[in-house]
């Protein structure tokens, strides 16, 4: 008897370690905070390239995160990519209307994320709205060439 | 010619038959299993022998694997300038590949072996025959509760292996390298996710912890019953599970991370 | 007369290549020692795993307590077993617990008696073969002799109807052989069992059965009470009971003739 407690004691503390172990990997690992359940709005813009933003890439607005991409799919009347955005929902009604959508790169080679700049409009942005002030990404190929072509040019 | 064909035939037939019971016996020994107390206590003494057993080795093995790691990737980081990014290399190599495949090699060698003997043994000296003869079904009271103790334990010991290997690489990298704290655990949360890297890892793990288990039971269950036999498998469970374990996550790796 | 606990009609049995049984008949009477005599390798422990259900004949029946063994399912299986009690070769104590949790396994297994009840019925069946003193040991530390005992108790834990016993005395010495030998004859008579004894020690088998059959090359060569076995005039059977080197049963294994082995040399 005295022998089962002590291995029933064993078991509980291993179960206690795994699942310790497993909230040591959620939030000192991997940075997983509980924000995923706040509560968003939407918003559209076009691009008329997204380079390599992904769904989940970032939004940020003066280099805060405020919220993620949700969709990217493709306009199919004027090829261009319509992206929705996720913004945090407390921003709602304080974003004036004509806010600029750039596609970003984090450093020279990271990841593309969508930076928000204010505009200066009185109406803000709703859930539905479509950002109209947008900037595609910067292809650095794209970069290159112009910059080869018009050095030849010269 | 018709020899060579046969000579050929035989393994693949032999192969075909031992996977048809093995997969029988898995069904027969978890189709019904009782869920009484009594039950739970057979299943956790076979976690405290499978799991908590295993957790020393687990735990000096995570220790040291994260600590060169940290160690080997610090010299070829710092070469780039880039040692900020030792936290980010440690954690995703434990996470992704590391921690699932060294904690199921290390469990099969532990674990697996010991149950492929133990059950071996207990069909040698008959145990199994008499306790068939008492009229209860040793696939029920002794395969069971050993075969989810390893589908349990496994999953478990694999987490505990990535966090002390952390451990283990902050350690070198942090304390003795020096790199900045602060770098080493931002630059790794901001590049872990928690469901790509943390969940599919522990997929991983709780797929080889079923093969590993399955593998071990089946062996020891189905040997000739003699010092022999049980000697031979044993190798076979080790060799046959760390090859399980090496070809699926392989493929594992494939499904899961290719299309990132 | 009443009706036989088991029955063995035309058994065939085969294990890879080599024939085991070929047209094996028995029967086990009620109350009855019978004793399955015959030298070694000549399938007396597969005859108790058939009659177990623990093997399938190729052909052939066995009937035991009037049920087909191999038509069973495994529930129906588990249930006859439960009226069977095997005593195995080597004991097959669980190595895990100690005596008195291995002889309360059957009843903790299939009855849910309050744990004092268990504890009396345990201590009565230890006392039955005189190790009511050994319940804390493991089986490690338990002689031979002392082992096949606990064995015993453990068999007739669930108070079976047949009872058998495989190999019961080999490797024995004499005094434990003597025990064991009582011991069985009691048990029989004071629990109203059927028993059946596989064995090759002549001697003291034929000392408490009741009935003999010998068993030679897959057949039954003999069959009859321990004074008409003894008596017997065929040569195969006063080759075995009087325990001959040679005889019918040969010594040698078949091999072809030692000049020719030894002078033809290379080409083995």
């Amino acid at each position: 008897m005295q022998n089962q407690r002590r291995m029933e004691v064993a078991v509980g503390a291993f179960m206690l370690l795994g699942v310790l172990a497993l909230v040591f990997m959620a939030l000192k690992v991997s940075g997983l905070a509980w924000e995923t359940s706040n509560k968003t709005f939407q918003v559209e813009a076009y691009f008329g390239d997204i380079g390599g933003l992904k769904e989940r890439s970032k939004v940020t607005l003066a280099g805060v995160t405020v919220g993620r991409v949700a969709r990217i799919e493709l306009d199919q009347q004027w090829f261009e990519a319509r992206v929705l955005l996720e913004l945090d929902e407390s921003l709602q009604g304080k974003l004036s209307k004509d806010t600029a959508a750039a596609i970003q790169t984090a450093g020279l080679l990271g990841d593309n994320y969508i930076s928000l700049t204010p505009g200066i409009e009185e109406a803000t942005l709703a859930a539905g709205d479509t950002l109209r002030d947008t900037q595609s990404a910067l292809i650095l190929e794209d970069l290159i060439n112009q910059f080869i072509t018009r050095s030849t040019q010269d | 010619m018709l020899d060579w064909l046969a000579r050929l035939g035989r393994p693949v037939i032999h192969l075909l038959a031992a996977l048809g019971r093995s997969v029988i016996f898995l069904f027969q020994s978890l189709a019904g299993w009782p869920r009484s107390y009594k039950a739970v206590q057979l299943w956790m003494r076979q976690v405290y022998s499978v799991g908590v057993l295993s957790l020393i080795i687990i735990l000096v093995s995570g220790l040291f694997i994260g600590m060169v790691l940290a160690l080997q990737g610090y010299t070829i980081l710092v070469d780039f300038g880039a040692e900020q990014a030792l936290g980010q290399m440690v954690a995703l190599s434990l996470t992704r590949e590391l921690a699932p495949v060294v904690a199921a090699l290390l469990f099969a060698g532990r674990a697996g072996s010991a149950l492929t003997a133990e059950i071996g043994l207990m069909k040698a000296t008959e145990q199994l025959s008499s306790m068939e003869m008492i009229g209860v079904d040793p696939l029920k009271r002794i395969v069971a509760p050993r075969l989810l103790a390893g589908f349990f334990a496994l999953p478990l010991l694999s987490i505990i292996f990535t966090m002390i290997g952390i451990g283990g690489g902050w350690l070198v990298g942090v304390d003795w390298l020096g790199v900045d704290a602060g770098a080493f655990w931002s630059n790794m949360q901001a590049s872990v996710d928690f469901q790509a890297d943390v969940l599919n890892g522990f997929i991983k793990s709780l797929v080889f912890a079923w093969v590993v288990t399955w593998i071990a039971v089946f062996q020891g269950y189905d040997l000739v019953p003699t010092s022999e036999g049980i000697s031979r498998a044993t190798t076979k469970t080790v060799v046959y599970s760390s090859l399980a374990v090496l070809g699926l996550d392989f493929i594992l790796t494939a499904l899961m991370f290719s299309n990132l | 007369m009443s009706e036989d606990v088991a029955v063995v009609d035309n058994l065939h049995f085969s294990r890879g290549d080599k024939v085991i049984f070929s047209g094996v008949n028995l029967r086990l009477q009620p109350g009855r020692i019978t004793a399955v005599l015959g030298p070694s390798g000549t399938g007396k422990t597969t005859l108790l795993r058939l009659l177990g259900g623990q093997l399938q004949p190729d052909q052939g029946s066995v009937r035991v307590f009037g049920q087909e063994v191999s038509r069973l399912d495994r529930k129906k299986l588990f249930a006859l077993r439960r009226r069977m009690g095997m005593l195995f070769q080597s004991g097959a104590l669980f190595t895990d617990m100690n005596v008195y949790d291995n002889v309360a396994f059957p009843l903790r297994e299939h009855t849910h008696l309050p744990e004092s009840l268990l504890r009396d019925l345990v201590l009565l069946k230890l006392e039955a073969v005189g190790l009511r003193g050994a319940r804390d040991l493991m089986p490690a530390q338990l002689s031979g002799g002392m082992t096949r005992r606990v064995a015993l108790a453990r068999a007739i834990a669930l108070d079976p109807e047949l009872l058998m016993y495989d190999e019961p005395f080999v490797g024995q010495d004499p005094i434990s052989m003597g025990v064991l030998v009582q011991l069985i004859k009691r048990l029989n008579q004071a629990l109203g069992l059927t028993s059946v004894i596989v064995s090759h020690d002549i001697a003291e088998t034929l000392s408490i059965a009741d009935y003999a059959y010998i068993l030679s090359g897959g057949q039954v060569i003999a069959e009859g009470t321990p004074q008409q076995l003894e008596a017997s005039e065929q040569a195969e059977v006063h080759q075995f009971v009087a325990g001959l080197p040679d005889g019918p049963v040969p010594f040698h294994y078949p091999a072809k003739g030692l000049e020719q082995d030894l002078l033809g040399g290379g080409d083995a």
